[in-house]
This record gives structure tokens, sequence and C-alpha cells, in this order.
């Protein structure tokens, strides 16, 4: 173990405002929509979107991170909504399964997903759908120009269980909107 | 989850004085250990201090050719930047065989380091457990110990230590940086990954509120050829029942350069010693490979359930240490 001089001082003065635990105001942007939840710092970013700003496509599968059914993205990043405090969402770009779609049209992993009937019951659908997209952008579904490998595709969508078992129709559909991406 | 308050630091300064201030105070980083056992009422903190606006994300290399990762690195961000593939590929593939993309997406290299074990009686919250209730007595002794330690146990605990990153940093000798209130101090991760012994619900040397800064990896040039292997019950997204992290350098057939540390065997990171001093300056052959695994995991203590494990981390130690001596740039 090494001790090195003090940190600064100076910079230790201040503590950041406690909000809480009680309900506080907490302004969030979702899918470029404003909206200002009046939540308890506990509240998960899953249950804000479900039950405060009435989002339902992600979806409460395990609510402990294991199933992937509420991923969306925080900033680019594809995360787990349910393990993510909606209070520190503040600032930073949120978007669901509900702002994939630009102008009515859906997106192309939307379109392929239907075309390769790439669920059954669907209830996984918009986690594999945030997780698909932000795979492909990752640059794990082929270099522009290239096939892409399913075994990759597979391993980098392993955060997202499908009890349905869809699996081979999830890899066919990804692989195919990455073309069209 | 129990009601807890929330603060956003904007220094590392104030976040530690907001959380030593306040026996209930915690940091929240990723959130991908801290919100799932909040949650599940194994911790039971009331203040969280969100440091994820601090300036700790970001990998530079040090004057002495190492790299310095800043603890708010992501996971999935210290696995893709080029000069971890390219110096320390068994970093990149420890990250990258970890978790889910999502967790890596979400889970800091800080965060990863305090991660808590996955022992089924820790985690849910009423059985006897040293490490959650001191003195409660341990479930997993007599319970469903297929994945326990057989390696670090103590009479206490037997819990595996569940990271993988943290197994590769053990073979590279890397040093972890904190900040208390009173200034920086550094250790070995050797010292930082504390066994279990007669205080298994003491996991490392951090005071309360002392914050993880960075992680610091020496320039380790053999680390070039260097393996990261993780055998587990499932292809994917499943914690290891064993692990090896390995380099290796080899001039004229005989080992020259090796680090060997296991993963999914022990209470800590293994840092495999006993192998290491067999096998510098031996020939670089299955048949010492072997010995050298089993000299390592002579002193393992199984259960009925995991004794498997030692068998499989023999074998998984030769094969990293056959694979690495196979491969050209190992050679002087």
């Amino acid at each position: 173990m090494t001790t090195h001089k003090p940190a600064a001082r100076g910079q230790a003065a201040t503590a950041p405002p406690e909000r809480g635990p009680g309900p506080v105001p907490v302004p969030l942007i979702v899918n470029d929509v404003p909206y200002t939840l009046d939540i308890e710092p506990r509240v998960s970013l899953l249950s804000a979107l479900r039950d405060g700003c009435g989002l339902t496509g992600a979806k409460r599968g395990c609510d402990q991170g294991t199933c992937g059914a509420c991923t969306v993205w925080v900033e680019e990043r594809r995360v787990l909504s349910c393990l993510t405090l909606a209070i520190a969402c503040e600032g930073r770009r949120v978007t669901t399964v509900e702002g994939l779609a630009q102008g009515g049209e859906l997106h192309p992993m939307q379109e392929e997903f239907i075309a390769h009937d790439a669920f059954q019951c669907g209830y996984c659908t918009p986690g594999q759908l945030m997780s698909a997209v932000a795979l492909v952008r990752e640059g794990h579904a082929g270099a522009p120009g290239e096939e892409a490998d399913p075994a990759e595709i597979s391993e980098w969508m392993s955060g997202n269980l499908c009890r349905c078992a869809a699996y081979p129709h999830l890899t066919a559909a990804i692989a195919a909107a990455a073309k069209r991406m | 989850m129990r009601p807890v308050s929330y603060a956003r630091a904007t220094a590392p300064a104030e976040a530690v004085a907001a959380v030593a201030a306040d026996p209930g105070g915690a940091y929240l980083a990723g959130g991908t250990t801290a919100v799932d056992l909040l949650r599940q009422n194994v911790l039971r903190h009331d203040r969280l201090v969100d440091i994820g606006d601090l300036p700790l994300a970001g990998i530079e290399e040090t004057p002495a050719g190492g790299l310095r990762i800043g603890a708010l690195t992501r996971m999935s961000d210290a696995a893709a930047h080029p000069l971890v593939r390219e110096r320390f590929p068994l970093i990149a593939e420890a990250l990258e065989l970890g978790a889910s993309p999502q967790l890596r997406a979400m889970a800091t290299m800080g965060g990863n380091l305090l991660q808590r074990v996955r022992c089924a009686y820790y985690r849910d919250a009423v059985s006897p457990c040293n490490k959650r209730e001191p003195g409660t007595g341990c479930s997993a002794l007599g319970g469903i110990n297929r994945g326990h330690a057989i390696l670090g146990t103590s009479e206490h605990c037997i819990a595996t230590h569940p990271s993988d990153l943290a197994v590769a940093l053990t073979a590279l000798d890397a040093r972890v940086h904190t900040l208390r209130g009173a200034g920086e101090r550094s250790f070995h991760i050797d010292d930082f990954l504390l066994p279990p012994g007669d205080t298994p619900h003491i996991e490392n040397p951090l005071e309360h509120g002392e914050l993880i800064t960075a992680i610091e990896v020496p320039d380790t040039p053999t680390a070039r050829t260097s393996r990261y292997l993780k055998i587990r019950d499932r292809a994917s997204y499943e914690f290891a029942l064993t692990a090896v992290a390995a380099t290796l350098r080899l001039e004229n057939g005989r080992i020259s350069g090796v680090r060997l540390a296991l993963g999914g065997v022990a209470t800590t990171p293994w840092r495999a010693r006993h192998a290491e001093r067999l096998l510098l300056g031996a020939a670089a052959e299955p048949g010492v490979f072997d010995e050298a695994a089993r000299a390592e995991l002579a002193e393992a203590r199984t259960t009925p359930m995991n004794a498997f494990k030692a068998e499989l981390a023999r074998r998984a130690v030769v094969r990293v240490l056959r694979t690495l001596a196979a491969t050209p740039e190992g050679q002087a």
C-alpha cells in the first residue's frame, strides 16, 4: 500500500444537493419529448417510463437485470431500465422502442422482425429491438457490405432472453436489417 | 426497494465527503449491483451519491508504459479500447466474456471490483450468511455449493469471487487507486480483494466513503500474448465454473515469462504463484503444464458438489498454456 499526500482541499466544502427520499420532480427527455414526473429517487427508469410516461413498450420481465425485456437506450448505450434509477437519467436522452419509428415509418429492424417472424408472444420484442439496433451500431453485424456472422450476432444478443426461443429468426432479422441501416 | 435519498456529485472530493459523513451512504455508478441488491434488501443504504458525472472515465498511457483506466470507464468502453486490445488482450477477453452487452454498457471498471458474490444464500436476504450478517453461519457449507470455491475458503465462507476482469488484473499485478478524506492511496490488487478468513463481511480494505478513482495496469510486454479462458454452464452470459488468465513467453522452448491466475474456483481471483514458480525456466511441454496445474490445485478443499472444479481447472490451465505455447508471438 502506498500513501500519497492529501488531495487538494477546497473542492470538498460543498455537499451535493440531496433529494428525496420522498417524491421530487424529475425532468426526463424520452424520445425527444420532455416529461416531469413526481417520483421518489428509488423509482426505476422502467417504472417511470411505464407508469409515469405511459410508455409501456419496455417490459418488466425479471426486474433484476437478467432478461433484457426492459432494454432502452440512455444516450447511445443500451441499458437495462430495471436496474437504472430514473433520477439518474436527468439530463440524459432516453430512447424507448416507441422512439424507433420515425414519421410513421417503421425502423428497418422492426420491418425485418416482421418479415422474419422474429417473435411469437412478443413480450421480449421491444427489448430485442433496442438491443438489435444497438448491436448493429456497435459493429457486431459485420462491416458495411460484409455478411453478418450469426454466431457474433447471437453472442451480442445474449442479454435478451426469448422464452419462445425465436432465436434463429431473431438472428436472421438482425442480419437482414444490418444491410439496410 | 426501501426509500433512498439521492444526490449527484460534481467533484470526487465532494462525493467522498458526502458518503463518508453518513453510515447509510453509498456510491451509485452503473447501478448493476447497487440497485439490484438494494431492491432485494441485501444492501440497506438509504442515501445514494451518484458519481456518474465525475471526471473519472477514460483510458490513458502512464509514463512507465502501462495503462491507467478511470474507475468510471464502462466495461464495454474498456473492452473496445484499442490500447487495451493491443497490449492486454486478456483484459478485453475477460470483459467481453462477462455479463451481457447491456450490463457491460452500464457497469463501470471500479464497480466491477466491488461487485458482490453470486452465492444464493448471500443474495436471498434471509438465509444465515456470515458475509451479509456476520456470525450467523454459512448456509453454503452444507447447502447447494456446486458453484462455490475450492481455494481460499474458510469455515465461515466459501463464496466464489464473481469477477472475470479481476482475474485478468490479478495476473497483471494491477493497482487500485483510491481517494478518501485523508487523501489518495493505492493498493496492489492482491491486497485489495480479500479472502474471507474470519471476516467474510470485509471484502476489501476500503474505508467507508473511500472511492476507487482508477485501475493501473503496469507495462507487461508478455501480455500481448495472453488469453482469458472461461468455462461455464452456458455458451454466454454466465459466471465462470473455471477461468484462467495467462500470459506466456518462450525462449528456445523454455518458459522465460509466465503469469497465471484462476477465476471461478476461489474466494478471490487466485494468482497461481506456485504453478508460476514451477513453470518459469522449465520446458514448455504438456507434462510440465500438467504438473504445475496439479501443484497449484493440491490445496483445494472441495465438497461433493464442487469437487469437479479441481479437475476442470487443471485441464483449463493445461489447455491455455498449450494454446499460448503454440502461438508464434509467444516465441522469442
